[in-house]
């Protein structure tokens, strides 16, 4: 079995004391980042990752401590949507439905442990369901030519609107918008400038570490200061959390709803465009339809808070699939983990597998050892990450402020970067506030560049002639899927999006 | 309305970008498609989805009152003159500044506001630069 030994290798990369540290740290600043409404995990990987770049850490460390906090988000997020009823990410805003109502019982404490277990369950099969599938992905990655690998582009974003915005158009906008900043700087094929007005600061490109950190980071701070929302949400209520085990009975209750969402969960996360958010909407949805008899589901269900935290966690893994084996991400937090390959001068997709195995079994082995200490933080520790909740965003924002400078800053020392940054924050406000999607945004800054070199190459190998973009079976099935994926959701989109995002609130630009 | 306006702007972008497209000078040594060609499809989407959003638009989003815009922008101000003071004031001092002013417009009380910025700003120095050896920019006293 080639799969046990890559992994056991993996276990020996990632079983150093280095490396399990940053997993342990990563899990405890993911569980915090989740928890605390206004950080979420693509902000929070976001703003860790000039950090663990500039820290000088390999790719492995860095994956590792970046992946582990966006486990820990996943776990993170439940905390205030039960204590509080607000969600601390948008993937949790599933589980406010039973786990307040449970909280509200005085069952704060089991809805804690039970939606901790959940947690884990889903995130663990879907590390199995990452080692199972990525590599068959991965197979049929390798039979990919420029021209296919144009298709996949333009399929991942064509689809990433499908579910994440309630505006095709906007997110086609947020696309091209994205895709055209990329294209600023020196083009890589002809070596002549592009779109940067003589200012030599801009020939390298926009580095789109900046980009991310200013939509995603900058743009919370300034919806903060628009609303001058300063308080901590816990204030003035009384948080008591009580019994911390669930008993056994609610377990066994719950087992098969945890199986069933895991799966689930799992595939909403591989689908293009999809994402945790949907994870745990589906997963909720689905569950309330098959075992909802008695229409407990709502009033604090334990099975309602299950459903929704087995399904993210399931969501959340599946989603680096795509990542890893294509290197296009179908979320926005996991195209903030390509941004950090990327910067770390790794190539995601089918070469990756083969080229660099250590990096693929390492940072799988760490989702296991992650997962682990994430179980154990979330059950005993809770207690703490529930104080964190205390903290007042009046405290918070200008902190999270600071060390997005800070992160930029420390990559390049220049006053130039910074300004962009502040420059991409405000766009990132403007935008929210228009409910144009910024992931779709990041993906093109990020991808562009890959995107336009496939289109240039497959073209140019047939001598000029365009049609060579759908000759070949595999790319005319990508570009059905991808019109399927674009057209699809203006046709049926609408309910579905109407009960999803009945919840939301501006975070929703952000979702994952 | 709102939605109206962002489409026109974003139509006047895309119009920009094609002739920023157009003006780039094509090397002699060109492949097939040349460095032209992708810029104007991106502009062809940019400008037909501009065009939907002021055909189509959302309900109006919920903009701040006035004061609150002023806030926004002041703290944009803030961050700039952060930006352009760092490498003059040094780490320390700049971002006790920034902070202290973004923690007072979040609601701070004047003390605590203070607090929380030079809290911010030597946690941040000590852990980030004493501790992982991250360079922070020098000011005239070195930090």
């Amino acid at each position: 079995m080639e799969m046990f030994g890559n992994l056991a290798d993996g276990f020996a990369i990632a079983l150093t004391w280095q490396n399990l540290l940053l997993a342990l740290l990563g899990c405890f600043l993911g569980t915090i980042m989740g928890a605390l409404p206004g950080l979420g995990p693509s902000n929070g990987v976001a703003i860790l990752i000039p950090l663990a770049f500039t820290m000088g850490l390999g790719a492995t460390p860095s994956l590792i401590l970046l992946t582990s906090v966006y486990y820990g988000a996943m776990y993170g997020g439940r905390i205030s949507s039960i204590l509080l009823n607000i969600p601390g990410d948008e993937p949790a805003m599933m589980t406010c439905l039973d786990g307040h109502p449970m909280a509200k019982k005085g069952l704060a404490g089991e809805a804690l442990s039970l939606s901790g277990i959940a947690s884990f369950v889903g995130a663990f099969f879907a590390t199995w369901g990452l080692i199972l599938l990525a590599p068959q992905l991965v197979k049929i990655a390798l039979l990919f030519g420029p021209a296919e690998y144009f298709a996949l582009f333009a399929l991942a974003f064509m689809t990433l609107g499908g579910v994440s915005s309630t505006n095709q158009a906007k997110s086609a906008f947020a696309a091209a918008l994205g895709l055209g900043l990329a294209t600023i700087g020196v083009d890589t094929q002809t070596g002549v400038p592009r779109f940067t007005f003589g200012e030599v600061h801009l020939y390298d490109g926009l580095d789109f570490l900046v980009a991310i950190v200013g939509l995603f980071a900058l743009s919370e701070v300034f919806i903060f200061l628009e609303n001058r929302h300063g308080g901590s949400d816990a204030e003035g209520k009384k948080i008591t959390v009580g019994k911390l085990y669930p008993p056994m009975s609610m377990i066994k209750q719950t087992a098969p709803t945890m199986l069933r969402t895991s799966f689930l969960g799992f595939l909403a996360g591989v689908l293009p465009g999809a994402g945790a958010s949907l994870g745990s909407f589906i997963s909720y949805s689905m569950e309330k339809r098959l075992v909802d008899k008695e229409g407990t589901f709502g009033t604090g269900d334990p099975r309602g808070v299950a459903a929704p935290e087995a399904g993210n966690n399931a969501a959340a893994g599946g989603a680096l699939v795509p990542m890893l084996a294509l290197g296009v991400p179908g979320s926005g937090t996991t195209a903030v983990l390509l941004a950090v390959l990327l910067a770390l001068n790794i190539t995601p997709g089918p070469l990756l597998f083969t080229q660099n195995p250590d990096v693929v079994w390492g940072l799988i082995a760490a989702l296991f050892i992650a997962n682990f200490m994430l179980l154990a933080m979330n059950i005993p520790m809770v207690g703490l990450f529930t104080r964190v909740l205390m903290i007042p965003s009046r405290i918070l924002m200008p902190i999270v402020a600071m060390v997005s400078f800070v992160g930029i800053y420390g990559i390049s020392g220049s006053t130039f970067d910074l300004l962009v940054m502040i420059g991409f924050g405000v766009m990132g406000w403007v935008l929210r506030k228009l409910d144009v999607p910024l992931v779709p945004i990041i993906l093109g800054t990020l991808l562009g560049n890959a995107m336009e070199n496939n289109l240039r190459r497959a073209v140019t190998i047939d001598n000029g002639d365009w049609w060579t973009l759908v000759d070949s079976p595999l790319s005319i099935g990508l570009w059905a899927i991808a019109i399927i994926g674009f057209v699809l959701p203006l046709i049926i989109g609408a309910r579905v999006k109407a009960k999803m995002h009945a919840r939301r609130d501006e975070e929703g630009s952000i979702s994952d | 309305m709102s939605d109206r306006i962002f489409g026109v702007v974003g139509i006047l972008l895309a119009i920009g970008y094609v002739f920023a497209a157009l003006a780039i000078e094509e090397s002699f040594l060109s492949d097939a498609v040349g460095p032209k060609a992708f810029p104007l499809i991106i502009a062809a989407i940019l400008g037909l989805s501009s065009l939907v959003i002021v055909l189509r638009p959302d309900a109006e989003p919920h903009w701040p009152a006035l004061g609150r815009l002023v806030e926004v922008f002041a703290s944009v101000v803030v961050l700039i003159l952060y930006a352009e003071m760092l490498p003059v004031a040094g780490f320390v001092v700049a971002t006790a500044f920034a902070a202290a002013y973004l923690a007072w417009r979040l609601g701070s009380a004047p003390l605590e506001a203070v607090l929380v910025g030079v809290g911010t700003s030597v946690g941040i120095y000590v852990i980030f630069h004493l501790v992982l050896g991250l360079s922070l920019a020098r000011g005239p006293w070195g930090f």
